[in-house]
């Protein structure tokens, strides 16, 4: 069932190019929409094919797309998530070199649902020559007369444009993202008002993720009922996976959602078992925001039940023995890894990439930084491990968006599953590791 | 290592590039180009951006240059100081340190005889962390203008360091072409 939608002609050479693409039946989604069905009945399927956003939150896309400002008289915006920063995540790159021309064809289909003329790709800085590779694909799709005016002749018209950012976590929270192409400093936004209806220069906008929008043509193509068919009923469809760490084939995976995580972990045809026959330590499921979970809970939930690869059965049990699903950067540690370092790099990263709008977010990565430090570097008391679980708490829920909380999960749960480890360190006034 | 401005002004070609980009946001949105002409505008200088190179981006988008400071030094891909002919920049963050990012960062270190944020004396070099540059699959991953080179060794550093040296490598590159 693997590699069934999203990268199901990933290996086929020359894909990137739309002769390719388009000898593969690309496109024919944005033939069958612009003739066969109104704005509306393309979102309709993606309402019935349940799919959920695949940038890390799993919010509906229909219904995200059904709250657009219909009524305003200004232009609508259709942007593209294509930040991928999340540590851990690197799927969307897979698909934005190898397979443009599936991104192109899911921004047509989306910005034809949400009457959007104009739609941008914002990609992360880092991969300009991704970009690149995506502007070649659009001046093809112009050629062949899939965007620009009158497409195919529906009277239907699509400007779709690329614009690169430049070495900023935080711009693919996706106000802050909207921010960003209107030129500013990368601070999200106070919400409510939402972006569908205050988005992109206060327009009607919709920001979805590389993946979900990728998912958009083989949806239009065979309907939303059978996506929904595919998967656990709760999560529909398939999921790409971006499985790194100590096992034996890192790599990008595409998953029928519902699978066992430990078919995931140790089958040859995903991760491939833990490098060196080592024992497996702990995972961060869902990129480095989500709560990292034992080998045990993992691979079990508290309850006894073999633990899949869906959004609900990641989540089961709550934080206390839960996690996310997230992004599907699927971090594995085996036995040989110092839990507070691992956690130390993440406080840093969240340290480096708040953009300093909220105190608690501000100050408080900060001093999760310094602490851990600390720890690691042998000078920790039992208070710090205390403090942390303090600053933690008071970030959660207190801050504009959600960082905070992604910068306080990790350091919550690391203490939640391994408290001994911290303990270890402090007694020995060293890294055990 | 250059400190002065070097680019009194775009050419011809570049400015074409620039206003064909400006034309991708509404009127009036120009401002909404800011980015893309920063990253053009820093290869152009040699890597960094010069208080001279944004009040010409300024000038050029019709926007006031404090609006060009504030969104440069909030972007950690935009060098505010000069930096060598040829940034090398090492991810640090959690599946590349897992994979041995610390170890790579040593040997970089080593190699070059500077501390990251530095650079080497001849103006080759300059060395720098960065966070989760999206490859972890292949970590560890560094980062060298527009390249991305993954599933570094100690060894492939070395061959690439001695290929770099031998070309005097130039990292600063038009991220467009
Ligand atoms: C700090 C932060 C970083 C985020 N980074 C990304 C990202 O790199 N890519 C992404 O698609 N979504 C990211 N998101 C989620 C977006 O805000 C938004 O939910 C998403 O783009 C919506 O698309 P989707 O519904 O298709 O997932 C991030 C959110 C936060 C709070
Ligand atoms: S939570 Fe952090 S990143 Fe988000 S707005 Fe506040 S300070 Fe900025
Ligand atoms: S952690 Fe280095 S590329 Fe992701």
């Amino acid at each position: 069932m693997a590699k069934q939608i999203l990268l199901k002609n990933i290996e086929v050479p020359g894909l990137a190019g739309f002769d390719v693409y388009r000898r593969l039946g690309g496109y024919s989604a944005v033939e069958k929409a612009l003739k066969g069905y109104t704005p509306d009945q393309v979102t309709d399927e993606v309402k019935k094919s349940g799919l959920k956003g695949r940038g890390g939150a799993g919010f509906p896309a229909g219904m995200k797309w059904s709250f657009i400002d219909k009524k305003s008289d200004n232009p609508r915006y259709f942007v593209c998530n294509f930040d991928e920063s999340e540590p851990g995540t690197f799927k969307d790159r897979h698909i934005g070199q190898l397979n443009p021309h599936q991104l192109i064809e899911g921004m047509i289909l989306g910005s034809y649902a949400l009457g959007a003329n104009a739609a941008y790709i914002y990609i992360r800085g880092e991969l300009f020559y991704v970009l690149n590779i995506i502007e070649k694909a659009i001046n093809e799709a112009y050629k062949n007369g899939f965007l620009g005016e009158n497409i195919l002749g529906s009277g239907y018209s699509l400007n779709l444009y690329c614009h690169p950012g430049a070495g900023a976590y935080i711009c693919g929270e996706e106000t802050a993202l909207l921010e960003s192409l209107e030129g500013k400093r990368g601070n999200p936004r106070i919400k409510p008002p939402f972006p569908a209806i205050v988005g992109l220069y206060g327009c009607p906008t919709v920001v979805n993720n590389v993946e979900t929008i990728a998912a958009l043509p083989w949806i239009v193509n065979n309907g939303g009922e059978a996506y929904a068919a595919i998967g656990t009923g709760a999560s529909t469809g398939t999921k790409l996976i971006s499985a790194c760490g100590h096992i034996n084939k890192p790599g990008i995976y595409e998953i029928e959602l519902g699978l066992p995580v430990e078919e995931f972990i140790y089958s040859d045809e995903y991760c491939g078992g833990i490098r060196n026959g080592n024992s497996l330590k702990a995972v961060v499921a869902g990129g480095s925001s989500v709560p990292i979970l034992p080998a045990d809970l993992i691979l079990k939930t508290a309850k006894g039940e073999p633990r899949l690869m869906s959004y609900e059965s990641l989540a089961e049990g709550g934080f206390q023995t839960g996690t996310m699903l997230g992004s599907g950067g699927f971090i594995v540690m085996d036995h040989t890894t110092c839990i507070v370092k691992n956690l130390l790099t993440f406080a840093r990263f969240y340290r480096h990439e708040s953009c300093g709008q909220c105190s608690p977010c501000r100050e408080g990565t900060g001093w999760m930084e310094k602490i851990l430090m600390r720890i690691e570097g042998g000078q920790g008391t039992m208070k710090d491990i205390n403090l942390l679980t303090d600053i933690a708490k008071n970030i959660e829920g207190n801050t504009i968006c959600p960082l905070g909380d992604a910068a306080a999960w990790p350091v919550a749960s690391a203490i939640r599953h391994f408290r001994e480890e911290f303990e270890e360190h402090v007694k020995l006034q060293k890294c055990p590791f | 290592m250059q400190d002065k401005n070097t680019i009194a002004e775009f050419n011809a070609a570049t400015l074409d590039l620039v206003n064909q980009i400006i034309k991708r946001y509404p009127q009036g949105r120009q401002k909404s180009a800011l980015l893309p002409v920063l990253h053009i505008a820093q290869a152009e200088n040699n890597g960094w951006l010069s208080a001279d190179t944004m009040d010409y981006v300024a000038s050029l988008l019709g926007i006031q240059p404090i609006e060009v400071y504030e969104v440069a030094s909030f972007y950690s891909m935009f060098n505010l100081q000069p930096v060598g002919n040829c940034v090398i920049e090492v991810c640090q963050t959690g599946p590349c340190w897992l994979n041995g990012a610390e170890q790579l960062l040593a040997h970089f270190e080593k190699r070059l005889g500077i501390k990251p944020g530095e650079t080497t004396p001849d103006g080759k070099f300059t060395l720098k962390t960065v966070e989760c540059l999206a490859a972890c699959g292949n970590a560890p991953v560094i980062q060298v203008g527009t390249e991305y080179h993954e599933k570094l060794t100690t060894l492939k550093a070395d061959e690439l360091l001695d290929k770099w040296t031998a070309e005097n490598k130039n990292s600063h590159t038009n991220p467009y072409l």
